[in-house]
């Protein structure tokens, strides 16, 4: 396997360097959680600044490949790239062992989360949540670091509600909140882990309305686990459909919604869309079969 | 191996024969007592809530050897009345577990849903029946892990009983000693292993009352 | 009968002896709530070379008899290394060993209560390991658990008469030589077990209040 990787750098070295490199590759890529294998070999680049939306059936690997990137969880097999240098592996002695903890915590700062359950820390104000990381592990000043905060808090609408509990939130504003906690951290990919689904229905769309805001003005490359179709398609340069711990098809939302090629990808979306009442894609499909509306 | 010194063994033995005794005798005069207190403590008569609230914080606020002493030597200064020690040790052992077993009873009886209460009443069970048949089913399941926590209380409490002269196993250990100073380590250590070893076996009775108690829960 | 005299006379030898009292209690709770933390690391340890061990000999020390234990320090310490601890050192020793098994159990029920979205979040936002103890996790496992501690801060109170059976001057012991000269046991003994009284029980009301106020206001600190 290391000769392998070695032949792949190589490469790498070899390409012309005007092209950009993805910031993630994840190398034959398999996770399992005992007898259970939830991911196969997955492979997968990501570019700098691109936006992913994430979409599948329940259990279909999604969360784990965010949760790989985390450093959440250990890949059972495969590598993962950041900036072209491994993630869960290191150089010892001319040799590639597993990565340690100090290793995983320098490789870290370019990744950063937010989760299904928000997780926010209970025993702090929203300002002391977003400057927390800022104060901790990047060492920044307070003055500084509360500036920041404000800055983000404003963007995603918080900035009334600096002084208060998490538990005086709503949902919509806790999830708010968290992005605003990993956003200040700066990180050049974002991982959003099903973000809305623990929401009420009314809260979604301003949760979903900040993230937008955030894809139009950074940067920041971002990988969105999501149900929310309309979403997704607002949202993304490339859609990744997984099923069953593999990527059955990706491109982009146009192929996905509009002409979803394997049959899995179309049985996936015709069982979402009626349930959510999604009918721009039915009614796009009786278009392209010819039918009157 | 002289360390091992087994021929310390039968005196320790017999010590641990009257403790697991003692230890039997009070655990079941714990166990009324807790649930007699527990109840009482729950009753609608203030005067039956008062006597029973006292007894529970009394022997519940002072320390068991305190009340050890107290029964062995001054209530026979009261009331003119030798007690044995074996009696005064199961008295107050029962006494002063019961106390707190009675806590443990009625917190239990009383984070019972109410829901099987009015479910009892919908059915139109009596009160017998329905404390009988519902409620304290329910609740043993829920009381037994805590019992289990103070029978081992217990079980360490008879070790106290020694200072009033009951020759259980403690006893015994610091008798031997007089004879075979130079053995104390050895001695130490067996009385040590029994008291493990017996509490290991009380601790596995526990859990096979918790699983017959816990038959066909999910 | 009763001999209300003697009563008065003996109780300010008594009263004396309760600053003492107090002070072996504190002590012992210090050692425990300190020795307490390690084992709860050590018990909660992903290696189990580690943890079996120690839950083992926590296991051993918590189900047998203190005056046992006691015993051990007094008699065998000496003969073994030969270290001759004076009486109030060898009792608060023990009873801080003792109870440092209970406490490690009541540390470690606190940080397993933690949420894991908590431990998540740290690392997400790439917190080393000692700061997410220090900034995320006590500040959440400490609260719920000081009720409990409160607690056993007056059981070892209750618990120091046994310490009178390796000669350490506290209330029980003080009684007994009180009563042993006179033959009065009567009002010695009803004393102390007043004097125990008065101090558990209020301090019991106050823990009882803390953990109500607790509850009243952790409730929506610490809700998700």
């Amino acid at each position: 396997m290391i000769q392998n990787i070695q032949i792949n750098l190589d490469s790498n070295i070899d390409l012309d360097k005007a092209l950009p490199q993805p910031i993630v590759r994840y190398r034959n890529v398999t996770k399992a959680f005992g007898d259970h294998v939830v991911l196969k070999e997955l492979n997968l680049d990501i570019m700098p600044g691109e936006k992913i939306a994430l979409i599948g059936p329940s259990g279909s690997g999604k969360t784990t490949i965010a949760r790989l990137l985390m450093t959440l969880e250990r890949p059972s097999s495969g590598t993962i790239e950041v900036n072209g240098e491994m993630l869960w592996h290191m150089q010892h002695k001319g040799k590639l062992i597993a990565a340690n903890e100090k290793h995983l915590h320098r490789m870290r700062s370019s990744i950063g989360m937010v989760f299904q359950h928000f997780n926010l820390f209970p025993h702090m104000t929203i300002l002391q949540n977003v400057i927390e990381g800022l104060i901790q592990v990047r060492k920044t000043p307070k003055r500084q670091a509360q500036e920041k905060a404000m800055e983000l808090l404003t963007q995603v609408g918080l900035q009334n509600h600096i002084k208060h509990y998490p538990s005086q939130l709503s949902g919509g504003q806790k999830q708010r909140v968290a992005i605003a906690r990993a956003l200040v951290m700066e990180p050049q990919i974002l991982l959003f882990d099903e973000v809305t689904s623990a929401l009420d229905p009314e809260l979604v769309g301003e949760v979903l309305d900040v993230i937008k805001g955030i894809a139009a003005k950074k940067d920041t490359a971002m990988l969105l686990i999501t149900h929310e179709m309309d979403f997704a398609r607002d949202i993304a340069d490339r859609v990744i459909f997984t099923d069953g711990g593999v990527i059955v098809e990706q491109g982009t939302p146009k192929e996905i919604f509009e002409n979803p090629k394997s049959p899995r990808l179309q049985n996936f979306l015709t069982r979402f869309l009626s349930d959510r009442q999604s009918e721009p894609y039915k009614a796009n499909k009786e278009i392209a079969a010819g039918n009157d509306l | 191996m002289d360390m091992l010194a087994i021929d310390l063994l039968p005196p320790l033995l017999k010590g641990l024969q009257l403790t697991v005794l003692l230890t039997i005798f009070s655990t079941i005069l714990a166990l009324c007592i807790a649930f007699l207190a527990g109840f009482a403590r729950l009753s609608k008569f203030r005067l039956v809530r008062g006597f029973a609230t006292v007894y529970v914080e009394v022997f519940r606020g002072t320390s068991l050897l305190v009340q050890l002493f107290w029964m062995y030597f001054a209530l026979p200064m009261l009331v003119d009345i030798r007690f044995s020690a074996m009696t005064v040790a199961i008295i107050a052992l029962g006494l002063n577990y019961g106390a707190y077993g009675s806590e443990i009873v009625r917190s239990t009886i009383l984070a019972i849903p109410k829901g099987q209460v009015e479910a009892s009443i919908a059915l139109n069970l009596t009160p017998f029946q329905r404390l009988r048949r519902v409620i304290l089913p329910q609740a043993w399941s829920i009381m037994l892990p805590s019992f289990g926590n103070l029978q081992i209380e217990l079980l360490k409490g008879t070790s106290l009983v020694y200072l009033i002269t009951l020759a259980e196993l403690t006893y015994q250990g610091m008798m031997l000693r007089t004879y075979n100073i130079a053995q104390t380590a050895a001695i130490f250590i067996w009385i040590l292993v029994l008291y493990y070893a017996t509490a290991s076996i009380l601790t596995f009775i526990i859990r096979l009352a918790e699983r017959r108690a816990n038959v066909g829960r999910g | 009968m009763w001999d209300w005299n003697y009563t008065w006379d003996i109780l300010p030898e008594l009263i004396k002896v309760v600053p003492l009292t107090i002070a072996i209690t504190l002590a012992g709770f210090i050692i425990a709530s300190l020795l307490g933390v390690p084992l709860a690391l050590a018990r909660r340890s992903k290696s189990r070379w580690f943890s079996i061990p120690v839950t083992a000999i926590a296991d051993f020390i918590r189900k047998t008899p203190l005056i046992i234990q006691l015993s051990v320090i007094v008699f065998v310490l000496p003969q073994l290394i030969g270290l001759s601890l004076p009486p109030f050192f060898a009792g608060v020793i023990g009873l801080g060993i003792h109870y440092s098994t209970y406490l490690s159990e009541v540390y470690r029920s606190g940080i397993d209560a933690v949420p894991k979205g908590q431990w998540e979040a740290a690392t997400a936002l790439n917190f080393k390991k000692l700061k997410t103890w220090i900034r995320i996790i006590f500040p959440q496992s400490i609260p719920p658990t000081i009720p409990v501690m409160g607690n056993y801060l007056i059981v070892m109170f209750k618990e120091t008469p046994t310490l009178s059976a390796i000669t350490v001057v506290e209330l029980l012991m003080t009684a007994k030589e009180l009563g042993s000269t006179s033959f009065k046991y009567l009002e010695a003994l009803t004393l102390v077990g007043l004097i125990f009284l008065a101090l558990s029980y209020p301090s019991a009301l106050i823990v009882r209040a803390i953990e109500k106020r607790m509850q009243r206001r952790g409730r929506s600190v610490l809700t998700k």
